[in-house]
């Protein structure tokens, strides 16, 4: 610990302008950057879902808007197939490493983590500052991608070769677009391998005196256990893109195999396999979103005990389930390749080791459920936005016990079945979790609350929306139809069915206006928000003991820690919590000892 | 704010549950067995999801409109209950596992039976953006295919050379097959991944270059079905439809009599 202590010491607070907010070690000020990352990036991801949403709805009637924006993606006022699928393409990459990877981990995990455990800074500041900087470069990668000559790439979120393998040949996105866009996720790769090691390191040695592991609040396990995932995951799918790389430009064969004919041409190019390709990209994908979920069920978590004013259900259970479901993840990638051409025997084995999520997942469910009964819950805007969390998640979850079994996978693979599931899960539940998340810490972040009226109008309609969005998805998907299409309407299997999508698209608009709340309460917070008390919330962990916002280096003296982290409502006590840092005395005497 | 609350997460459990309802039906006629074994297991599953599903957003529903700030009595102080939460846990474990390998037995009659004697073998290569199906003709073996040989007449190259090739019968994005015979397809593509879906018949199968997969099926009933591609394949995926045609076996045979090609 002295060590540790004396090596942050010797990082002083910077002055001038570049070093303290723009190339800033402090691991708050690169929170907010990864977190003003993320916002810049959810706003264009949803942009582009606008334009799918009315491509799918009105397939067939022209915008002169379209036009005016796109003269080349939507001419005579309609989006091309490639146009629409290069949106597909872009608003999944975007959404998944640069909204869904970057906020909760990243954005809170940088700002929260050190500052929960009563550290000074993370273990390695200056890698701390290089992995923005470098996930910064890939997000101009992605971007470069978006706007190259010779059209975005259009090969979907998962890239899977040979389509993206093959160059222009093999049609429109597959030139440079498809190479920025390559680049762009091996950059965001080494950025999270960099940021997950630093992670990991800090909450292992930089805990404060008293700190035991099992005191660390939930919010710690998640980001804890995202980074080790991070960890074991991130390369692999830096390997499968370097490979891809060498396959487009160097003359590799990774992913291609012998006897192709593009566009009516042989390809010279023999020996690999493209399902080689879906193996890596799943052993990395299948993790990918409980990195993107599990920090969001630690803020949750943390913020359901504080508000119900009462003590986290099962807070072992509640570690124990993280782990599980985190490695548990390390072995169910197949069910995303059922119909891939593997081995069929191996879809058994997936499929089981799929279901038994079920299990850490409901253990979850029944303790958010357990630590509001019997509470008396504050509904404040980051409580609305963790119970819808909690719902959200239990009816997006529950279709993963449908696609988790491979016959009935057979049918709904590749439907919208799976766009309605995945959208729930770690999606809107990953989102909730950042904008629980964002309503909570704003005002120890930038020191002023945040407008609750517009925070419960931005929650409802939200809440509303999603549901009203992404349930009729499943159903639609129940019919058949197929997803990343252009247009669905010439099949008569789907004809009664698809007449759902316009009552979605017009539910999508109206969850997309709600966001203007969001940005409206932003910057009307910054403007004139009240300001800010240092424990607005009544919470007991260690930063509402920071002063508003925390200084650099976060404590005036190293904090020590006498409680579990959610000792809400003890019986006897003064007040209805104590905070980690109160002496000893604080719980009565006679109360079961906790942690 | 809490009745509020607790009232919408039951309304919108509500209309999810109606909803869901409302694709009850609404994949097309299953016209085989194993299109009707898929159904079951589906419908077994939402049951049973359909009850956790309700069960777990009404107690959501009823704990935020009974547990508001302003009610009377005090804060239960507890910090878990291993009872509620290890046989929660169980309970739900047992049901799924239970299903997933009750669910085995639809897969493993689709994917891991063996080749029955008496089945039609056809061919399908995918390509961007047309569906190549190809039947042996009289000799019953198809003729070899090399890349060098495919021109806009011959998509998918068959080559001139090899005797066996000349009367296969080509048919595109049009797949006959006879009602109630086994069906062998031999799955190809010629670029990229493709996904042949017939929703009929609930099932589909990726098409991987390189790879010759088998899938398996028998029709029970026959009539004109729409084929979808279900992978990602280009900016043409949307268009790249094909048809399955489910005759009686005479009528079969009549067409594939007046598709092979003439004699030279």
């Amino acid at each position: 610990m002295s060590e540790a202590t004396a090596h942050h010491d010797a990082h002083a607070a910077p002055t001038g302008f570049v070093r303290r907010y723009l190339f800033s070690m402090d691991h708050k000020v690169i929170g907010i950057q990864y977190w003003i990352l993320a916002l810049v990036a959810v706003f264009i991801g949803m942009a582009l879902s606008f334009l799918m949403r009315l491509q799918i709805a009105y397939p067939d009637t022209p915008f002169a808007f379209l036009e005016a924006l796109f003269p080349k993606g939507a001419e005579g006022g309609q989006l091309t197939p490639e146009f629409y699928l290069s949106m597909v393409t872009m608003h999944g990459t975007i959404m998944v490493f640069f909204v869904l990877t970057t906020a909760p981990q990243g954005g809170f995990g940088n700002w929260g983590l050190p500052i929960q455990i009563g550290a000074r800074d993370m273990a390695f500041p200056f890698l701390n500052m290089m992995s923005f900087w470098v996930t910064f470069l890939a997000f101009v990668a992605i971007i470069i991608a978006l706007f190259f000559a010779g059209g975005a790439p259009l090969g979907g979120w998962t890239g899977y070769p040979p389509l993206s393998a093959l160059g222009p040949e093999a049609g429109p996105g597959q030139g440079w677009g498809m190479t920025w866009w390559i680049i762009s996720i091996a950059l965001f790769c080494v950025a999270s391998l960099i940021g997950s090691l630093n992670f990991i390191v800090t909450t292992l040695v930089l805990r404060c005196k008293g700190m035991t592991l099992m005191r660390m609040p939930l919010t710690c396990w998640g980001w804890f256990t995202t980074a080790i995932l991070s960890l074991l995951s991130f390369p692999v799918l830096l390997g499968a893109g370097v490979l891809l790389l060498l396959d487009r430009h160097a003359g590799t064969s990774f992913f291609l195999p012998s006897n192709l004919v593009v566009g009516g041409k042989p390809v010279d190019h023999s020996g690999g396999s493209p399902i080689l390709f879906q193996h890596l990209f799943w052993f990395f994908g299948h993790p990918e979103v409980y990195i993107a979920i599990l920090p969001g069920m630690g803020a949750v978590s943390q913020i359901i005990a504080t508000c119900a004013r009462k003590p986290i259900f099962g807070y072992r259970a509640m570690v124990y389930a993280i782990f599980a479901i985190g490695g548990l993840g390390f072995f169910v990638w197949g069910h995303h390749m059922f119909i891939s051409g593997m081995n069929p025997y191996t879809a058994v084995a997936f499929s089981v080791l799929t279901l038994t999520i079920g299990v850490p997942s409901a253990v979850k469910t029944i303790n958010w459920l357990g630590t509001i009964w019997g509470g008396k819950i504050r509904f404040n805007t980051p409580m609305l936005f963790s119970l819808g969390f909690v719902s959200v998640f239990v009816s997006g979850g529950l279709g993963g016990i449908f696609l988790g079994q491979s016959s009935v996978d057979l049918f709904l693979h590749d439907t919208y079945f799976v766009v309605g599931h995945f959208h729930l899960t770690m999606g809107v539940s990953a989102i909730f979790g950042i904008f629980a998340g964002t309503y909570y810490w704003f005002p120890k972040m930038f020191g002023r609350m945040m407008h609750e009226g517009m925070g419960k109008a931005h929650f409802f309609i939200s809440l509303i929306g999603v549901y009203l969005i992404f349930i009729p998805m499943h159903t639609i998907g129940m019919g058949g139809a197929p997803r990343r299409y252009y247009d669905s309407t010439s099949f008569k299997y789907l004809e009664d069915i698809i007449s759902m999508n316009s009552m979605i698209t017009w539910a999508a608009f109206i969850t997309i206006g709600a966001q203007a709340i969001f940005v409206v309460n932003l910057i009307w917070t910054m403007l004139a928000g009240k300001k800010a008390s240092d424990n607005p919330w009544e919470a007991t962990t260690l930063e509402w003991i920071c002063a508003t916002p925390p200084v650099h280096l976060n404590f005036d003296e190293d904090p020590v820690v006498h409680h579990g982290p959610y000792e809400y409502s003890v019986p006897g006590a003064e007040k209805d919590y104590i905070m980690q840092t109160d002496p000893p005395s604080a719980v009565p005497a006679g109360t079961p000892a906790q942690h | 704010m809490g009745r509020f609350f607790g009232l919408l997460i039951w309304a919108l459990t509500a209309i999810s549950v109606i909803v869901l309802l409302r694709g009850v039906g609404a994949a097309p006629e299953a016209i085989s067995q194993a299109g009707r074994d898929i159904d079951s297991q589906f419908y077994l599953t939402l049951a049973i999801t359909g009850v956790v599903f309700v069960i777990a957003q009404g107690l959501l529903g009823w704990f935020i409109w009974q547990y508001r700030e302003g009610r009377e009595g005090t804060v239960t102080y507890i910090h878990g209950n291993n009872k509620i939460e290890v046989g929660g846990g169980v309970v739900i474990g047992v049901v799924f596992v239970a299903l997933a390998l009750l669910g085995q037995k639809a897969w493993a009659a689709l994917h891991l039976a063996g080749e029955t004697e008496d089945a039609l073998h056809v061919e399908v290569t995918g390509q961007q953006f047309a569906w190549n199906i190809r039947y042996p003709g009289k000799d019953g073996v198809l003729g070899e295919t090399a890349p060098q040989f495919v021109e806009t007449v011959n998509p998918i190259g068959i080559s001139p050379r090899d005797p066996a090739g000349k009367d296969d019968v080509m048919s595109i994005n049009k797949l006959v097959v006879p009602v109630n015979r086994p069906v062998q397809l031999n799955l190809k593509s010629l670029d990229v991944l493709h996904d042949f879906f017939m929703p009929a018949l609930r099932i589909k199968q990726d098409t991987v270059p390189g790879l010759s997969i088998p899938l398996r099926f028998k029709a029970e009933k026959t009539g004109t079905y729409d084929v979808a591609c279900a992978e990602l394949c280009g900016q043409g995926h949307y268009s790249m439809k094909a048809t399955l045609e489910v005759m009686e076996p005479a009528q079969f045979e009549a067409w594939l009599a007046e598709s092979a090609p003439s004699e030279e």
